[in-house]
């Protein structure tokens, strides 16, 4: 809309003076808690009401109670006991949820783009004049582009709500970090091993394990509730874990075997496991007769890697190794090759997921109590609407080049954004919702380009993210605690839904995603799509449908369902039956080989740094989620940025101590907009640094996240791509440090 | 009557759920806290040990901040839980500076507040805020003198170790080892 460059705009105009601003905290100090204060006049005051919810902090979406007091405010959330996501118990950042609606730095009303005397400013804007503009601009793209030339880049249960949106006016172009940037990897190695993807939550059997195996996974910081609930179980049942990490991360520190690996080798070591386990007959051989396929071909692959061979590679002792893989082998079926979730490495994280998956396949632990269990979902009936219209292309010919894709790569979508990059800049025009791209993406340059190329960027958020900066319209979302959204149907042991409803009215004037996608819609002449007043009627409708109601979920929250698909095991002596090309568990892949790739994983060496740099390794905080919740002033309290760990020996050399601040400048010239304070730690090798993802925000906006700790992503240039499935490896980045950015520092 | 908590070591993962369930239960004002996650390392990579505690006032049978208090604000009620009764403290701070685990502070309005393990629902709650909320149960509450409360069981059970024994306070909170 404006023909000049996007400049990134600092929301100077935001706050509009009006809505009341949550009660202060010293207010809030004299005690309106759920049960009184400690006062014990107050005790036992439960006039007080709870509300259905299911929380949005991360994709675990574990089911609570949003508490209020008699004032309606919100106090706090609690876990819903029968939710099988977390037991009544919510992490960290799920207790920390109301963080989000108090947050006194959220988007408060909706902004427009404009010049102003040559400058780029956002001006506050009505609902209405927001939404006509996004209309009107959104059909002459489609008259003029194509309706498939907007794309959708979302994440979390908002983005629900635009894609119905999308799909009405014609474009499946969309990306979802989630994805390439994520946990597509390991969907696309255990789909090709075992039929189907992991899924979320992951249907690992952890509670009744013998023999949990982390390759890099770090549970308990990445704080996946009913999961991490389900590995303190395991240790109260004596499981060992063994953990392959080159940091002592948790879950190394409760391991009863630390494989300190050199990084990028995990292939090689799980390829040699495999080699003990077939050469050393630790196997059950019946089992794989009759449920595997390519075993011979697998054994005569795996002959030369052994434990000497890969402990050049690793560093790990060839007696580790084999200690390791009995360990597994005795544990067996009740043992778990975990998937992990963020996979995207080294460009060849699907191989390497091929390699957990094949373990888990010799093991025998698909379907078995202690490994995989049998998951099941439940369909929630599809609200009526018209057909949607059938795009002439959309996100899968954006991802042609990677035959295994299984969901939109968002950067190759970003791609097709530009012109020089495309050859046809089919993409003109984005919304993004509930995703900063600025962090979630790597290779920010072309993310950038992208941006500058555009016709039109609407985002959708609650918080002013990185992302924000660069929208031509700026709609403000309400948090969860205040909306309706879709019925939550996940896979688990037992099919269960939940209800999300509003504790309290919108804060300031958000609105929810449901009705900024209607009101779109109904402006683009699609009303016949969004036949409701209020989204509670289409969940109602859902609600009657499967014999349950609107008023039943609001009492209950979650309905736990019967299970429809048999046993939650195989019998013992059942044989698999796969939605494999074999129908058999694939240690050779035959779809693999179809399609040109190994038919079986393979070690290749990657990048090692030059001397004087190390290699970029991130992860997550259990207090935080992603760069989402950097500004949540009950996280802020727990940990308000991240920290450069390094080993000791690297600091020595550089005569580095704890605290002391330094830039990162990676292997292309990128420094970081922001310094990171050192951390010296024997937590890490020397070869490595290590830091939590999602710091070091650049807008001046997140007045509690602006500028602390560093942004790993700028750091991530060179990005390596899985040609089966379009996966972006980040960690062949190398840093080395610098007192002196050379640019203005942070205010 | 001995309300005490055991602490699992060996599950805690450090998350910090403990501190903001605190908060939230009990209003605790926006950087303050009654309990918090200490992070101990030792050795040598890869010879490294890791153990994380929630930390938090020990209700101690000896408590030197009952002792030194001029107007009895702190006291120790039913079940050993020591508690300040804000509206008699004057904020003189001496029990911040008696008490050997730094698990007092002084309120934003002047009084001194600290954990009081969630007291005010005991009435219908044998729990407190943050072991309820603790993903991986690693906080066992109860009743140490009643031999067959899990916290009594656990300790009878399992290797422990309390804080700062050599103050001569007497912790009501053990850490399983
Ligand atoms: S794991 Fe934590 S942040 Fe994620 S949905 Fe559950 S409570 Fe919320």
């Amino acid at each position: 809309m404006i023909s000049t460059r996007r400049q990134f705009i600092k929301i100077s105009t935001v706050g509009l003076g009006g809505a009341a601003v949550a009660a202060s905290s010293l207010k809030l100090a004299h005690g309106t808690g759920l049960f009184g204060s400690d006062d014990d006049e107050q005790i036992n005051d439960l006039k007080n009401k709870r509300f259905p919810t299911y929380c949005e902090v991360c994709f675990w979406k574990c089911a609570g109670w949003t508490h209020t007091n008699d004032k309606g405010e919100i106090q706090k959330i609690l876990g819903n006991e029968k939710d099988p996501h977390c037991y009544g118990r919510l992490c960290p950042r799920g207790t920390g949820g109301l963080g989000m609606y108090q947050d006194e730095d959220r988007l408060k009303t909706p902004l427009i783009r404009e010049e102003k005397g040559g400058k780029q400013v956002f001006r506050e804007a009505t609902w209405e004049e927001a939404l006509d503009l996004i209309a009107k601009k959104f059909k002459k793209i489609k008259a003029d582009n194509g309706a498939e030339s907007i794309a959708l880049l979302k994440h979390g249960t908002p983005g629900k709500h635009f894609e119905h949106l999308f799909e009405a006016f014609g474009s499946e172009t969309v990306g979802e970090p989630a994805y390439a940037q994520c946990r597509g990897p390991r969907e696309a190695g255990f789909a090709a091993t075992f039929g189907s993807w992991i899924g979320s939550p992951e249907p690992t059997d952890i509670r009744d394990t013998k023999c949990l195996v982390l390759i890099g996974s770090h549970i308990g910081e990445n704080m996946h509730n009913s999961q991490v609930q389900e590995m303190a179980q395991a240790i109260d049942n004596g499981a060992s874990i063994i953990t392959v990490d080159p940091r002592l991360s948790t879950a190394a520190s409760k391991s009863k075997f630390w494989l300190p690996i050199k990084p990028a080798t995990d292939i090689a070591l799980l390829l040699s496991w495999m080699n003990v386990l077939i050469y050393d007959n630790l196997l059950d051989l019946d089992y794989i007769k009759d449920n595997t396929y390519g075993f011979e071909q697998l054994k005569e692959h795996v002959r030369n890697f052994t434990p000497e061979w890969a402990y050049n590679i690793t560093n790990i002792k060839p007696g580790m190794i084999r200690k390791t893989a009995r360990e597994m082998a005795n544990a067996a079926p009740a043992v778990i090759i975990h998937p992990g979730r963020h996979v995207a490495w080294y460009g060849d994280d699907t191989q390497r997921e091929r390699a957990m998956a094949i373990l888990n396949g010799l093991l025998g632990s698909w379907g078995k109590r202690g490994g995989f269990y049998l998951k099941e979902g439940f369909k929630v009936p599809k609200y009526p609407h018209p057909k949607y219209p059938h795009p002439k292309w959309t996100w899968r010919d954006l991802a042609k080049d990677y035959p295994l894709a299984g969901m939109g790569l968002t950067q190759e979508v970003i791609r097709a954004s530009i012109p020089e990059e495309s050859g046809e800049h089919k993409v003109k025009a984005w919304l993004v919702v509930g995703t900063n791209i600025k962090k979630s993406i790597p290779h920010q340059e072309l993310v950038n380009k992208a941006i500058e190329a555009l016709d039109f960027l609407v985002v959708v958020d609650t918080m002013p993210m990185d992302i924000v900066g660069y929208a031509d319209v700026v709609l403000p979302e309400c948090t969860y605690l205040e909306r309706y959204d879709g019925i939550r149907s996940a896979t688990n042991r037992e099919p269960s839904i939940a209800l999300r409803m509003p504790a309290v009215p919108p804060k300031y004037n958000s609105k929810p995603g449901w009705w900024i996608a209607k009101q779109i819609g109904e402006r683009m002449g699609l009303g016949e799509y969004f036949n409701y007043e209020d989204f509670s009627e289409v969940i109602d409708w859902q609600l009657q449908q499967i014999g349950s109601s609107l008023e039943e979920m609001q009492a209950i929250g979650v309905k736990n369902l019967p299970r429809k698909s048999g046993s939650l095991y195989f019998a013992e002596g059942e044989k698999v039956n796969l939605p494999t090309n074999s129908g058999k568990i694939e240690l050779y892949s035959t779809e693999l080989a179809a399609k040109g790739f190994d038919p079986m994983p393979l070690y290749t060496p990657h990048a090692e740094p030059e001397e004087g740099f190390y290699r970029l390794i991130y992860g997550r905080a259990p207090m935080h989620t992603f760069s989402r919740t950097a500004n949540n002033p009950h996280l802020t309290d727990l940990k308000d940025k991240n920290t450069l760990w390094m080993n000791p020996k690297v600091a020595k050399l550089w005569g580095f101590e704890t605290g002391e601040e330094v830039y990162l400048k990676n292997q292309d010239g990128v420094v970081t907009s922001f310094p990171i304070s050192i951390r010296v730690t024997e937590r890490i090798r020397w070869d490595a640094v290590y830091m939590i993802h999602g710091f070091g925000h650049t807008n001046k906006k997140l007045t509690r996240a602006y500028g602390k700790g560093a942004c790993d992503t700028e750091m991530i240039t060179n990005v390596k791509v899985d040609p089966i499935m379009g996966g972006t490896g980040m960690r062949e980045n190398f840093v080395t440090f610098i007192k002196d950015s050379g640019k203005e520092t942070k205010a | 009557m001995r309300y005490g908590m055991a602490i699992d070591t060996l599950k805690c993962v450090g998350c910090g759920d403990c501190v903001v369930a605190c908060q939230t239960e009990n209003n605790v004002p926006f950087g303050y806290c009654r309990d918090w996650i200490t992070e101990t390392i030792d050795g040598t990579y890869p010879k490294v040990e890791l153990e994380f505690r929630s930390e938090r006032c020990n209700h101690c049978e000896n408590s030197p901040c009952v002792r030194c208090c001029p107007t009895g604000a702190s006291h120790i009620v039913e079940g050993g839980i020591v508690v300040v009764t804000a509206d008699k403290c004057i904020g003189c701070s001496a029990c911040i500076e008696s008490c050997p685990y730094d698990a007092r502070y002084t309120h934003p309005l002047g009084h001194v507040d600290k954990c009081t393990f969630c007291h005010h629902v005991r009435d219908y709650k044998q729990t407190t805020a943050c072991s309820a909320v603790c993903p991986t149960s690693c906080i066992y509450f109860g009743d140490l003198d009643n031999p067959k409360s899990e916290v009594s069981m656990v300790l009878k059970n399992r290797k422990f170790k309390d804080l700062a024994p050599e103050a001569g306070t007497k912790p009501q909170i053990f850490y399983l080892i």
